[in-house]
């Protein structure tokens, strides 16, 4: 009757304990790895291919170029946008202007050709050379890995970029110049290509945010 | 063989596309009001208008200018009155002169887009073009002269 006892009760005793374990250890991993995508972008929730924790590892990656001085320069906190490998304000104190391209005799493209100039620190170039726009400034001067993951999952805070748009934009001719900004500039810490594998793998499998 | 439109006219230059806008103007058109101040889009001293735009000569080949407008320091007025050659005169804002062009230029950009600048209009504007005479307090009150010009002239820069 004792033995009886002791496997009725005592063994559900063990699993309780063992099911406690294994949430433990998922809820570890869980604030480790954050868990959210963007409460605004539902093309992201749920998804068949959603992985956080393999989201979220693609974001360091992505993360480590976005704040380089190549994407970050241009993506600055105030309205001068920022220069050289120290990211300092940028010489003659250009503005962003409303559209992003500068303004009166200082717009970004009276200075910036459409490729870049010869020479050691002269003026690198892009057709599309510009600052974000000021009613989106998109800013990624100062932006923690978190707060910078969920502004760019926010449709309302990204340009308006659906999923499709932000997998075509890693692609787009004006961020893949950051890996050939002209002499004296160092390229982003990953190739282009790596780049590109990391931000569709973050989007991909979720767009999640670390915590 | 380039084809280029530069104060309303139209020149035929054999010359390398890759060539600074800067010195077909100087070298091949004899149009040296516009002067070579870094070559690095650092001064502003070869500022033109490139479709009404200040580009820097100096970094702008002159393949960007084919089928475009041009319009230097020679080409800014008819006979020299733009309102800001005029208040240039009347301020006395040259010292040495050298970075005047550009300045004239720069401020012309501004003015067509601004009629009315404010002192950080202006600073906006000017902060690429460096005059080492330090003529600053002149240009800017030479600028603000000629947007009071060209309202009272009801003319358009």
């Amino acid at each position: 009757m004792k033995q009886y006892f002791n496997k009725r009760y005592i063994l559900p005793g063990r699993m309780l304990m063992i099911i406690l374990g294994i949430v433990i250890v998922i809820g570890v991993a869980n604030s480790a790895f954050m868990v959210d995508s963007n409460a605004d972008n539902k093309e992201f929730k749920q998804g068949k291919g959603n992985d956080s924790i393999a989201s979220v590892k693609a974001f360091e990656d992505v993360y480590e170029v976005l704040k380089s001085p190549r994407c970050m320069n241009c993506h600055p906190a105030g309205d001068v946008p920022l220069q050289g490998d120290d990211s300092h304000l940028h010489t003659m104190l250009p503005k962003r202007g409303k559209d992003g391209h500068g303004l009166y005799a200082m717009k970004c493209g009276n200075c910036h050709q459409p490729e870049n100039t010869p020479g050691l620190h002269t003026p690198p170039g892009n057709p599309k050379w510009a600052l974000p726009p000021s009613d989106m400034k998109m800013v990624f001067e100062g932006k923690k890995p978190r707060e910078l993951a969920l502004q760019i999952m926010d449709y309302n805070r990204n340009g308006h970029k659906n999923k499709a748009k932000l997998l075509e934009h890693a692609r787009d001719t004006l961020v893949k110049a950051g890996w050939n900004m002209g002499e004296g500039r160092n390229p982003p810490p990953l190739t282009f290509k790596e780049f590109v594998a990391a931000w569709d793998t973050w989007i991909e499998k979720g767009g999640y945010a670390p915590k | 063989m380039i084809t280029l439109n530069i104060n309303k006219k139209t020149y035929n230059i054999d010359v390398d596309p890759n060539t600074p806008l800067l010195w077909v103007l100087r070298d091949h058109i004899n149009l040296v009001g516009t002067k070579y101040g870094c070559g690095v889009a650092q001064c502003g001293a070869c500022t033109v208008h490139l479709n009404g735009e200040a580009v820097r000569s100096c970094v702008t080949k002159v393949s960007r200018a084919v089928g475009q407008k041009v319009v230097t320091i020679e080409g800014l007025s008819e006979n020299n009155d733009h309102p800001l050659q005029k208040a240039w005169l009347e301020k006395d804002v040259a010292q040495c002169g050298y970075c005047q062009a550009g300045q004239i230029m720069s401020a012309a950009a501004l003015l067509r887009e601004n009629k009315s600048p404010t002192d950080q209009d202006i600073d906006n504007a000017m902060s690429g073009n460096i005059c080492r005479c330090g003529t600053y307090l002149r240009i800017k009150s030479a600028i603000l002269l000629a947007a009071e010009m060209q309202k009272k002239e009801g003319r358009k820069a």
